[in-house]
């Protein structure tokens, strides 16, 4: 057995896998593997012929579903990306992409907590 | 800067919101406080909003009206003028719009707000997954391998500075120190500028006209910080 972490996006889970490679559950990326394929909502991703049931090689799924992915095999830890062709379609759609932070303090806020008002976000740093 | 506009604009239904893309809360606290913000002062350790945004580099400023749409592409927007000869960036003229945007009597932008966003493409986006893997070995204490994912993302995406020059802090180097000259000097030599505002926001003789500023040059900001002895380029911090 060996315990992996993946990074979806900024979210950090656990995977235990039996092999040497990566194997995640596409329900983890938000895919349900059906006969048909991957599916999320309407769209059904074909998987090759001859690929085992349940979870898939972390290359394969990033393949299929799109997702840029970096894996370390050495220190067990990888990353799936947002496919640059989503947040181009949400950034065009002109919708601020909503998002929860915490403040210094530890609370957290919403974007979207301010609907209503003008907001403006200033991003800054320490560095 | 901003605590002021914060007090100035919200009897107007403007909310600042601000954000320190930073190792931990304790990192940008120090200048909240100094500022006395009573606005929301929020963290992103983890680079989320630099990844919905597309943000390269701070400070970023992004104008959200209240049905939540970007009205204005985002912008370069330091709080002081000081560094203006070099930045070309000056507040004068963005305060104006801002101001005179939040009264509701001027659009935020002219121009096609969508068609002047720049979208990331997939090497950016792995970029930012490196940078993730990074960042979570960094935490674990696995320093080497952290350094070599820092080092990857920064080949992969070299015009993101949240990453190039946010990484340093992290991987023990002067982010103000002779690493990050060399690699403004290194990008400006192939032919790439640093983080210039809009071509709508850029400095014109009129903003010198209002208010003079010091002559200033990368060398001359060199030098400077190195006889301060700061570790910080307070050009990049807001409060």
């Amino acid at each position: 057995m060996t315990t992996w972490t993946v990074i979806d996006e900024q979210r950090v889970h656990t995977v235990t896998t039996t092999g040497d490679t990566l194997v995640v559950d596409p329900a983890l990326l938000g895919w349900d593997r059906k006969p048909e394929g991957l599916c999320r909502d309407e769209v059904c991703i074909p998987v090759p012929a001859g690929t085992p049931a349940g979870g898939l090689d972390a290359a394969l799924l990033a393949r299929l579903v799109g997702r840029p992915l970096v894996i370390d095999s050495d220190e067990q830890v990888a990353a799936f990306a947002a496919p640059a062709a989503e947040r181009a379609t949400a950034l065009r759609s002109g919708m601020a992409p909503d998002f929860e932070l915490p403040d210094v303090h530890g609370v957290l806020h919403r974007l979207s907590d301010f609907r209503g008002k003008k907001v403006v976000l200033y991003a800054y740093a320490s560095w | 800067m901003w605590q002021a506009l914060h007090e100035e604009l919200a009897p107007l239904g403007l909310v600042v919101l601000t954000v320190a893309i930073d190792r931990s809360l304790d990192d940008p606290r120090p200048f909240v406080e100094a500022a006395g913000a009573t606005h929301p002062s929020l963290v992103d350790t983890e680079h989320r909003v630099a990844d919905l945004y597309n943000m390269v580099n701070v400070p970023t400023v992004v104008w959200i009206d209240e049905e939540g749409r970007i009205v204005r592409p985002q912008d370069v927007h330091y709080v002081s003028n000081e560094m203006s000869s070099i930045t070309r960036f000056h507040n004068r003229k963005p305060l104006v719009a801002l101001r005179s945007w939040v009264r509701g009597e001027t659009p935020a932008y002219p121009g096609d707000v969508a068609a002047d966003t720049k979208v990331p493409d997939d090497a950016h986006q792995e970029a930012r997954a490196a940078f993730a893997v990074a960042w979570w070995l960094s935490q674990q204490g696995r320093t080497e391998a952290a350094e070599r994912w820092f080092a990857h993302a920064g080949e992969l995406a070299p015009h993101d500075f949240t990453i190039r020059r946010g990484s340093m802090p992290i991987r023990g180097i002067d982010p103000a120190g002779p690493a990050f000259f060399q690699m403004v000097g290194d990008w400006a030599s192939k032919g790439n500028s640093y983080y210039l505002p809009r071509p709508d926001t850029a400095t014109s003789a009129d903003d010198y006209e209002v208010e003079p500023v010091e002559e200033m040059t990368m060398e001359r900001l060199r030098q400077r910080i190195e006889q301060d002895g700061k570790g910080g380029d307070t050009s990049t911090v807001q409060e």
